[in-house]
Formats: structure tokens, sequence, C-alpha cells
């Protein structure tokens, strides 16, 4: 399922109206993944703090989306642009990678929350779809 | 057993109570055949599926949407008892309609996120918390009865 030129026109127009929202983004849909997941949580045990709009949920919230600005960025390459994150992910964080399913749907809940109008099914599938291939990207490395 | 708190049964129902049902069961039908299209399997005599357009103005697609929406409310009626309570439907969309259990995620996903767009804040990470938990249970009686 890779991204067609339609496809990466489409995210790149989502980003555009969104990237401003950017740290709020994160933040609420980190909250949302530790609500909705509670077995992510233990990737964070070291937190003093996990409850949504935490000082440590805020601040985290904002790098990962400074990965997905990245991603939009490297949009034409993800593997090679995502390259260093991948090996951040695969050798040190070893998160499980089916948690990059779950944060992917948790970025789709706060953005149809915040841009309701923006995020019509078009934009939908083709997050979806981005999201999908950043998450394959990220986890090149693995193994 | 599933366990339900009063704040849970409290959630789920102000939700359903307060949903449209002719607005959201069409919408999030309509997402769930565009964001993936090979669901547009179990649909080939509904029409006109050919692009996203057509999927949203199909009247017979919403017409659907609203009828699978209110498949939900015997689970709303009977959170202490829903796999028995989907068993038949269960048996029919195994035997009768063939539809991949796969597919009742991706709804759910979709009706998780038009109802996002309905609510706005108001979907807080708890009500959505809840609400998943629901889908998840009615998504599991649904397929239960495969074999």
């Amino acid at each position: 399922m890779s991204l067609t030129e339609k496809d990466k026109a489409a995210v790149k127009a989502l980003w555009a109206k969104i990237s401003k929202s950017a740290d709020a983004i994160g933040a609420d849909a980190l909250s949302r993944l530790l609500s909705v997941y509670p077995q992510t949580k233990t990737y964070f045990a070291h937190w003093p703090d996990l409850s949504p709009g935490s000082a440590s949920v805020k601040n985290h919230g904002k790098k990962i989306m400074g990965g997905v600005a990245l991603a939009v960025a490297k949009i034409d390459n993800l593997t090679g642009g995502l390259l260093e994150l991948s090996e951040l992910h695969a050798f040190k964080l070893r998160v499980d990678p089916a948690n990059f399913k779950l944060l992917a749907h948790c970025l789709l809940v706060v953005i149809s929350t915040m841009f309701p109008n923006d995020f019509t099914p078009e934009a939908h599938v083709a997050l979806d779809k981005f999201l999908f291939n950043v998450a394959l990207a990220l986890s090149e490395k693995y193994r | 057993m599933v366990e339900w708190t009063e704040q849970e049964r409290s959630i789920i129902n102000n939700i359903f109570s307060n949903l449209d049902y002719d607005d959201i069961g069409p919408k999030a039908l309509a997402r769930c055949l565009i964001v993936y299209p090979w669901t547009q399997r179990y649909f080939a005599s509904f029409g006109n599926l050919y692009n996203a357009d057509a999927i949203k103005t199909n009247p017979n697609i919403a017409t659907h949407g609203t009828k699978v929406l209110h498949g939900l409310d015997r689970a709303v009626k009977n959170l202490d008892n829903i796999k028995a309570t989907y068993a038949e439907l269960s048996v029919l969309h195994s035997e009768k309609l063939h539809v991949d259990p796969d597919n009742f995620k991706l709804l759910a996903d979709c009706l998780t996120i038009v109802i996002a767009a309905k609510l706005g804040n108001a979907f807080t990470p708890e009500i959505q918390a809840t609400f998943q938990k629901f889908l998840a249970v009615v998504v599991s009686a649904l397929g239960r009865q495969y074999h």
C-alpha cells in the first residue's frame, strides 16, 4: 500500500492545515494512547506523571510530532529519511511495532476532533496510508 | 464476562441517546468503504461505488449505514450479555453474509473517528477508551460464532 502522488499531495495539504497545532495534537494523541491502550504505559514507567496533559506527556507528544513533521518532509523516501529514527526505535527504545498502529489511530482520532471539516474520508485514507508507511520505515531496522 | 463500571455504562448510554443515526451511520459506513476499499467487496449489488463522491452520495449505502448503527442498540441495552445477544447476528455474518471478521474492527475504527469529529473536545480520552472498549466487545461477539 505505497503512497501515490495523490496521497502525498493530500498528506501535505492536510499537514499545511494542521501543523500549527502539532504540539497540541501530539500531546492529545499520546494522552489518548496511554488511556485507551493502557499497556502502552509500560514504555513510560520512568515518567513521574503519566496523566493526560502532564509535562512529560506534553514534551513527548511534541517530540513525536517532530518525527511526523520529518516524515512529511521526507515523504518521497521514508525509509531513507527515517533511518536514524528507525535505528533509535530498533536498538534503543525497542518499542513493539504493533504500537505504531495504536498511536496512528490516536493521531487520526485527535485530528478528527480538531479538524472535522478538513479530515474528510479522502484525507483520512491518505493519512492512514502515510502513517502505515511511516510505521514501516520505523520498523525497518528491527531485524 | 465483561465488567462495566457505572461510569462506563453512563458514557455509553449518553453517546447513543444523543446520536443522530441517520447522519453518523451513513458517514461511518461510507468512510469505511473509502478508507479500506477492499470492504467494498460486500456491497457489489449496492450500485455506484466508483469513487469517494459516489460512495458518499449512494442512497443504498446510507440506508445500510443507519441499519448497521442501529445494530449496536441491542448491545447498549444488553451490556451484561453482549456475547449471547449477538450470537444470531454472528451466525448471519458468518454463514450468510460471509464477512471476514477483521472487517468489523475497520468499521468500528471509522465509527470512532466519525463520532470524534461530531463531538470534538467532548470526545475525551476517557470517553474514547470506554467507547472503544464497548466496540471491541461487540466486535468480539460478532466474530464468536464463526467456525
